[in-house]
């Protein structure tokens, strides 16, 4: 997994999120893609300031808006672009697509197309680094949407009542699809819920990466020295549609834009400029060079070749 | 009676099973055990009673009421290199689980192109007979024979069992392992050593020429039982043990009928869309279609939840006298009256 050696690191991997899901959302508009994917664009902190707490040998699983988790976690953008156009180079051999990204041998048990599918999941990761002594660290992120699910209550409690290392990372970008929180829950503040499981909640700014990584660390060190899980609710939101058919009527052009004034990747450059990381108005060169990188990737991927067709009915045994 | 391997001696199925997970958590550490009650209490129906006591907690291990939750938690164990057998209590509670099996169980190596490996298994009784009514008697196991990516088997004997459950637990992938309530106190010659019964091979049970009975799990017993009246009467029907439901082992199905001509498949679970539909489909769609001289049959539940009236429920079940009747019409000269 990606080891995060500075500051500028933390930028850069926001910006190439930033950047990839663009170009994604560019070439479906091109209608240069198959399928359908989920933009991570506004939530870029959350899972880089929660994985940047990580060490080799933790694990983590995604969501179906899942491309900033595996960038974060430091999948490579050219696998990751062939993958998304079918390839057979890409991570999955073009066999998953956009939901499905995973690099499991490193750790990165894979993004999920179904809401809440992977909390359980990484229960058994989790349980399984308890079992065999190792310290290491499971990571579950997962929407509000995956809130309203079954299988986070039943995932939360058998976490806590065996103090499984699980940080559950909800990132609250206030809708599940259309349904906003408030009109999905009778207590919108999810992190009150792991008062219920028996486990320290916290509510923090999504939009703000020092304070992710503050309580995503004391989450990670909990989970580490067997002081069991955590459950962080990360505010944030997705500046664009639920998906590329998305066509935003249950949301204000207001609202989008306010969010967007509290932009995480502004605010950390501007932390960064002040603290002397980065020199006075040098992001655009930096997002330049980032751009250009991820542009790259995906010319390189559109030149590699097809999968066989046979291959299709390859890989569904061992 | 002794066997390849020397010693066997006659134990129940439930012995067998907890002797395969037995051997299995000695052999490999990796192996554990995890569902509701089988700890102390030694699961519902008591395969797994003794083993907390030898394994402790840590690797036999009672799980909170959250099927789906300790579904997912094998899974994830799985992919990350350990070997969780996870007992679900009633196999009609599997409903819970049917997100974290078709979505995640059966799919994450296929859509991670190949790269993840699986090693589940999924124990749980199924069938009916036992008086406990419409939620805990049915036969699901269709359902997942219907699934690409998951393996199913259903073993009738001790001895297949054992040798099925420790083939389940080298097996790569997730494979879902039904018992039948009726079956745990069977008894039959299980050899004490190690021993694997391939997964995907059908097993002949009793050879015969002039039809062929194609069943699995317990209705197997009821197939056994009718073959034996009907050579009373001269009519020698080759019984079959399917034993694996998924991979489907067509071939030793087809050389059978391809021999006799006549099939009859006797199955549990609801006739309309059940794995037996799919054994006369092999049949009729392929070459041993022309070795037919009659339409094959099936004997199958009626398509109807499971009565609690015991005799009700005797009503919609398949019985050995179900499959004497069918395979009289199928034998009946009179071509076309069978019903």
């Amino acid at each position: 997994m990606k080891k995060y050696e500075n500051r500028l690191e933390l930028l850069e991997t926001m910006l190439r999120i930033r950047a990839f899901d663009e170009k994604v959302d560019e070439l479906y508009a091109e209608g240069a893609l198959h399928g359908t994917a989920h933009f991570y664009v506004g939530q870029e902190a959350v899972a880089v300031g929660v994985i940047s707490a990580l060490r080799d040998g933790d694990v983590i699983t995604g969501t179906h808006r899942g491309h900033g988790h595996a960038l974060a976690f430091g999948l490579d953008v050219k696998k990751m672009a062939a993958e998304l156009l079918g390839k057979a180079s890409g991570y999955c051999h073009g066999k998953g697509g956009s939901m499905h990204i995973a690099d499991v041998s490193a750790g990165m048990l894979g993004a999920n197309g179904i809401v809440a599918g992977s909390m359980g999941i990484v229960c058994g990761a989790a349980w399984a680094f308890k079992r065999r002594k190792e310290d290491r660290v499971a990571v579950c992120f997962f929407g509000d949407g995956a809130v309203q699910e079954g299988i986070f209550s039943e995932s939360l409690n058998m976490a806590a009542v065996w103090s499984l290392p699980v940080v559950f990372v909800c990132e609250n970008n206030q809708y599940a699809m259309s349904l906003s929180v408030e009109r999905g829950f009778a207590n919108s503040r999810i992190s009150e819920k792991a008062d219920g499981y028996g486990m320290p909640g916290v509510t923090v700014d999504g939009m703000e990466l020092p304070e992710i990584m503050e309580v995503a660390s004391e989450a990670v060190e909990r989970a580490r020295s067997g002081g069991g899980p955590s459950l962080i609710e990360a505010n944030t939101y997705r500046y664009l549609g639920h998906s590329k058919s998305d066509a935003n009527l249950y949301r204000t052009r207001e609202e989008i834009k306010e969010w967007r004034e509290s932009d995480p990747i502004g605010r950390f450059a501007a932390r960064l400029e002040k603290s002397g990381d980065l020199e006075k108005g040098g992001l655009p060169e930096i997002e330049k060079k980032i751009y250009e990188e991820v542009e790259a990737a995906f010319q390189w991927a559109a030149n590699e070749p097809e999968p066989e067709p046979g291959s299709a009915l390859e890989d569904v045994y061992a | 009676m002794p066997n390849e391997n020397g010693t066997a001696r006659e134990i129940t199925y439930r012995e067998a099973l907890r002797e395969a997970m037995t051997l299995a958590m000695r052999n490999d550490d990796s192996v554990f055990l995890m569902g509701e009650d089988v700890g102390v209490y030694g699961g519902a129906f008591g395969v797994s009673r003794g083993m907390v006591e030898e394994f402790g907690e840590e690797r036999v291990v009672d799980t909170p009421l959250s099927e789906a939750g300790f579904t997912g938690l094998g899974i994830g164990a799985a992919l990350v290199g350990m070997k969780p057998i996870i007992e679900v209590q009633f196999s009609d509670f599997i409903t819970h689980c049917m997100d974290q099996l078709v979505n995640q169980a059966a799919k994450l190596r296929y859509m991670f192109g190949g790269e993840a490996e699986v090693p589940f298994v999924l124990r749980t009784p199924g069938g009916a007979g036992t008086g406990a009514a419409a939620q805990h008697s049915q036969s699901l196991e269709a359902w997942f024979v219907h699934v690409p990516g998951l393996k199913v088997v259903m073993p009738s004997t001790p001895h297949d069992a054992k040798g099925l459950l420790l083939a389940a637990l080298d097996d790569p992938n997730p494979v879902l392992f039904y018992e039948h309530k009726l079956l745990y106190n069977r008894k039959g010659d299980v050899p004490e050593e190690e021993y694997r019964v391939p997964i995907g091979e059908a097993n002949v049970s009793r050879e015969g020429e002039d039809v062929t009975i194609v069943s699995a799990g317990l209705v197997h017993h009821y197939a056994l039982e009718a073959a034996e009246s009907l050579a009373d009467d001269g009519i020698e029907a080759e019984v079959l043990d399917l034993r694996t439901l998924s991979p489907m082992d067509h071939a030793t199905v087809a050389g059978s009928v391809e021999k006799t001509g006549r099939l009859v498949v006797v199955e549990e679970d609801v006739k309309t869309a059940g794995w037996g539909a799919e054994v006369v489909s092999r049949i009729v769609e392929g070459e041993s279609f022309y070795a037919l001289d009659r339409a094959p049959a099936r004997v199958a539940g009626a398509d109807v939840p499971i009565p609690y009236n015991k005799n009700l429920e005797a009503h919609v079940r398949p019985s050995p006298e179900k499959v004497i009747e069918a395979v009289r019409s199928l034998v009946d000269e009179r071509v076309g009256v069978y019903s």
